[in-house]
């Protein structure tokens, strides 16, 4: 990978990482912490996307991140009161904003109306103009001239992209002067060096608008001809007259770090002055580069002038640099070291907050594998040991004992680095709510709780569907319109829940809504009409809710756009059971439902039981087990000419042989001397495996057999025990599926006994 | 192996036996060497693979290559060996009688396969070549693992 690409690489994780501070702060600020740290960590977001897109000339996400942040200054600033409207404006726009970067970042488009559409709403809550027209507006009428926007644009870039500026109003704070209005004059003449360290004039004529009105004109007379003209030199100085109440060395901070690198006077002028005579291309702010460079033109009479003039403008210099030398003309001193000692300060707290390194996934799986093998080996070791008749009490087995537990401390200790808090799940769904809320026309409010709750990143990667749905679920499905609310007698706004929490070694993610709740006779109704009960079945009101998880139900009287696409509760739950997990879902008729899933912390290790089948070792998941029994005679029935079921409670359900499925066998296992477990496996679907014996329950860890080999079926993968055999991992629903298909060819035949 | 292109390239072997026969790899696709441990067996696998052992943490399919090859199974004892091999970024287990050499040969020196009848022969030996009177076949490694595909349908 080009360096280039590897630091946009980097540039769109932060981005990632900028965008949920965002989302975290404006919901922050809904919740009326509008602090501003609060403010200030959103602005900063903002305004790092902005500076990182400018030096990649990412264009569309430049202009709208300008705009947005244009809107969060004035927060800021306190000219912009962030109540609820104006939050919920900012919060769609930053929805954009995450479009922008992703479109940036896959090369997609994002709708221009809606962009658009967005940056009108935010410029109307400034409730003026933007402050400068963006930069590659003003050029875009300039023909066969190319800028990018970190150039001559005077408006952003990368110079101003460490997050000073909030700082200037702190000290405004800590110095209060008088209001009076007083006009100022600042004469400007940069260095080369001034350029040299990426330092723009047009910035600081940005920053000094600020503070108030300014008339800025510019002194072209040292330009000389074109054929003497040296590119990186300046030549250029500015006169600028600033009415405003802040005090000169509020004016002088705004010069802080060109200090020494331009010659600056600050005279405050108590008689109103017109605008000094210096130079015919007197211009008013928004700084009109185009006069600029058509005065210049006019002045040097040669044709691509305009180009050398941009580059004189623009020295391009990769950083800035921030050399913080004496000040060259007498300014209270007291001033800029406290703005040079805030100003780092701050830098530091943001720092300070994010003590973590990026670590390449690989590296992390390569660590959990390693102590995959040295528990395993620990396990060996100490078998081997007792084996060998070694007393408990020798030094041996006791320095074996504290090796298990350091074994088993770092085992947990790796596990946690990949552990991730569910936030990253989580932050995806005020999202998802406002726009399905948007859609459905109803007023929903998102609680979450619990973020920080951690589990397996393998396990995080594969939450995000099953809850997208959910939640969707319980808006489309759950949630009343606010008209209908306000008539049961509650608010118009509804609420949906979403907690997680752990319990009892596993991951409980609860989606609840306080909504109308499941209808139950409907649902009653829906799954006679689609022939998934019996007319006159007796269902308890628990058996009833979880028909909405029986493959082909849907509750939605036609497909609508958000929740029936197709999949159902049924897909949520096979999902939920891919991964180890049961959900469950509670209901009170005008309450709301509540819908519980609980998963196993990570997806590397599962709870198994261990079982024999001729002589082999498997393990069987634990969570598909309902429960094993040993079957009598007089329960196994045969059906068929090779099929047999067992009587369970006087059910009868198919009696699977794993021996025979797997071809371990081919004389069929005596039911009588075997166990059954109880399974249930795709869709809801109860068999009864039939193996030798159990050998008891155990955390395995999980080797995958299609990476080192190729997928077996009837095997969902391997692990290895403590005696350092390879034990296989039983896939249930394939095991009952390839039952089923090779029904017809079996020539597993049950001695049916009895 | 760098310099393959030249015919008189040098290429280091291993050759192992299998009943009366001997066979060889290229030393750059072998990893390790061990002793016979007691495979896991695969079900619906074809009677080749062995099943799979645990290498170190690893999961490793370990392929009869005698029996691969149409030769007789391979009773395993302790004196038995695994040569760990990678074939196509995968770890397979070859189970052979016993290893011999490491014998170094110049590309030009590896015969082609005689035109025998056996469709196994010329599926699996690449090349022959004749060291001090023995007869030693080079293996086709990478057609050593079922086809997927045709494990597939």
């Amino acid at each position: 990978m080009d360096p280039l690409e590897a630091i946009k690489v980097t540039f769109f994780q932060e981005c990632e990482e900028q965008l949920s501070e965002l989302e975290s702060g404006l919901l922050a600020m809904e919740q009326g912490e509008t602090d501003s740290e609060t403010v200030n960590a959103v602005f900063r977001a903002v305004h790092s996307i902005k500076g990182g897109a400018g030096a990649f000339s990412l264009e569309p996400l430049v202009r709208f991140a300008h705009v947005f942040e244009t809107t969060l200054d004035d927060v800021r600033a306190g000219k912009l009161a962030p109540d609820n409207n104006v939050v919920k404006v900012m919060l769609r726009a930053a929805d954009v904003l995450a479009d922008h970067v992703r479109a940036a970042r896959d090369g997609g488009v994002v709708e221009e109306a809606r962009s658009q559409e967005l940056a009108s709403a935010l410029e109307a809550l400034n409730g003026e103009a933007p402050l400068a027209p963006i930069a590659s507006e003003d050029f875009d009428d300039m023909p066969g001239l190319e800028f990018t926007p970190l150039t001559v644009s005077d408006d952003d870039g990368i110079g101003d992209d460490f997050g000073f500026t909030p700082l200037a109003a702190g000290i405004i704070e800590l110095e209060p002067e008088g209001p009076a209005l007083r006009r100022w004059t600042v004469h400007l003449r940069p260095k080369n060096a001034l350029y040299a360290k990426a330092n723009e004039t047009g910035l600081l004529l940005r920053e000094l608008k600020r503070l108030g009105d300014i008339q800025v004109s510019i002194d072209p007379a040292d330009l000389p001809g074109l054929a003497e003209l040296e590119p990186e030199h300046a030549y250029l100085s500015w006169t600028i007259v600033l009415t405003t109440d802040r005090s000169q060395s509020d004016i002088q901070e705004v010069f802080e770090f060109v200090d020494g690198d331009c010659d600056l006077t600050i005279t405050a002028d108590d008689v109103p002055s017109s605008l000094p005579a210096m130079g015919e291309a007197s211009i008013d702010e928004p700084f009109d580069v185009m006069a600029l460079i058509q005065q210049a033109q006019a002045d040097v009479q040669a044709a691509p002038a305009a180009a050398i003039m941009a580059e004189i403008l623009a020295p391009a210099a990769p950083a800035p640099v921030f050399a913080a030398s004496a000040p060259s003309i007498p300014v209270p001193v007291a001033a800029t070291a406290a703005a040079a000692g805030v100003a780092p300060d701050a830098a530091h707290g943001a720092a300070a907050q994010q003590a973590t390194i990026r670590v390449d996934l690989d590296r992390v799986d390569r660590l959990i594998d390693l102590v995959g093998e040295l528990v395993i080996n620990q396990a060996m070791l100490a078998q081997r040991v007792t084996e060998s008749g070694v007393p408990r009490s020798s030094n041996i087995a006791m320095g074996l004992d504290d090796l298990e537990h350091l074994t088993r401390e770092i085992q947990d200790s790796v596990m946690a680095i990949r552990a991730q808090p569910v936030k990253s799940v989580f932050q995806r769904m005020p999202r998802l709510v406002r726009e399905v809320a948007a859609m459905t026309g109803k007023q929903v409010r998102l609680v979450t709780e619990g973020e920080g709750t951690e589990v397996d990143k393998t396990v995080i990667e594969r939450l995000t569907d099953p809850i997208t749905h959910m939640i969707r679920n319980a808006i489309d499905h759950g949630l009343e319109r606010p008209e209908v609310r306000v008539a049961a007698g509650k608010g118009p706004e509804g609420t949906v829940r979403l907690s997680a929490a752990h319990r009892s070694g596993r991951i409980v993610i609860e989606v609840s809504d306080d909504g109308k709740g499941i209808d139950r006779p409907r649902v009653r109704q829906i799954a006679i009409d689609k022939g998934l009960i019996e007319v006159d079945s007796n269902l308890s009101d628990e058996d009833v809710d979880n028909l909405i998880f029986m493959p082909g139900f849907s509750t939605a009287s036609s497909v609508s756009d958000i929740s029936g696409r197709g999949v159902g509760m049924d897909v949520v739950k096979r999902s939920i059971q891919g991964l180890g997990g049961r959900i469950a879902i509670t209901s009170r008729p005008g309450q709301g439902s509540t819908f519980t899933l609980s998963l196993p912390l990570t997806l590397a290790v599962l709870d198994g039981m261990v079982v024999s089948v001729c002589d082999h070792t498997l393990v069987a998941p634990l969570t598909a087990i309902i429960e094993s029994l040993q079957p009598k005679a007089q329960d196994v029935r045969a059906i068929g000419p090779d099929a047999y079921v067992i009587a369970i409670r006087d059910t009868y359900t198919p009696l699977i042989d794993v021996g025979a499925v797997l071809g371990y066998r081919t004389t069929p296992l005596d039911p009588t001397k075997g166990v059954a477990l109880l399974v249930e496996g795709e869709g809801g679907a109860r068999a009864a495996l039939m193996v030798d014996a159990i050998q008891g329950q155990r955390q395995v860890v999980i080797k995958s057999l299609e990476a080192n080999y190729r997928q077996v079926e009837g095997i969902a993968a391997a692990t290895i025990l403590g005696d350092g055999r390879v034990a296989l991992i039983l896939d249930v629903d394939n095991v009952v599926a390839a039952r089923r298909r090779e029904k017809a060819r079996s020539d597993a035949k049950l001695a049916a006994a009895g | 192996m760098t310099t393959s292109s030249s015919n008189s390239a040098l290429r280091e072997l291993i050759s192992f036996q299998i009943g009366a026969q001997e066979f060889c790899v290229d030393i750059m696709s072998v990893r390790e060497i061990r002793g016979w441990t007691p495979a896991t067996p695969l079900p619906r696998t074809p009677v080749f693979v062995r099943g799979v052992i645990n290498l170190r943490g690893a999961v490793l399919p370990i392929v009869d290559l005698g029996s691969r090859l149409g030769l007789q199974m391979t009773e395993p004892t302790e004196r038995h060996v695994i040569i760990v091999t990678r074939i196509e970024e995968q770890l397979v287990g070859l189970l052979v009688d016993a290893v011999c050499d490491i014998i170094t040969v110049r590309d030009d020196q590896i015969q082609s396969t005689p035109d025998v009848a056996s469709d196994l022969v010329q599926q699996f030996v690449k090349g022959i070549l004749s060291m001090e009177g023995r007869m030693i076949s080079l293996i086709y490694l990478e057609r050593v693992l079922p086809d997927r595909e045709a494990e597939a349908a």
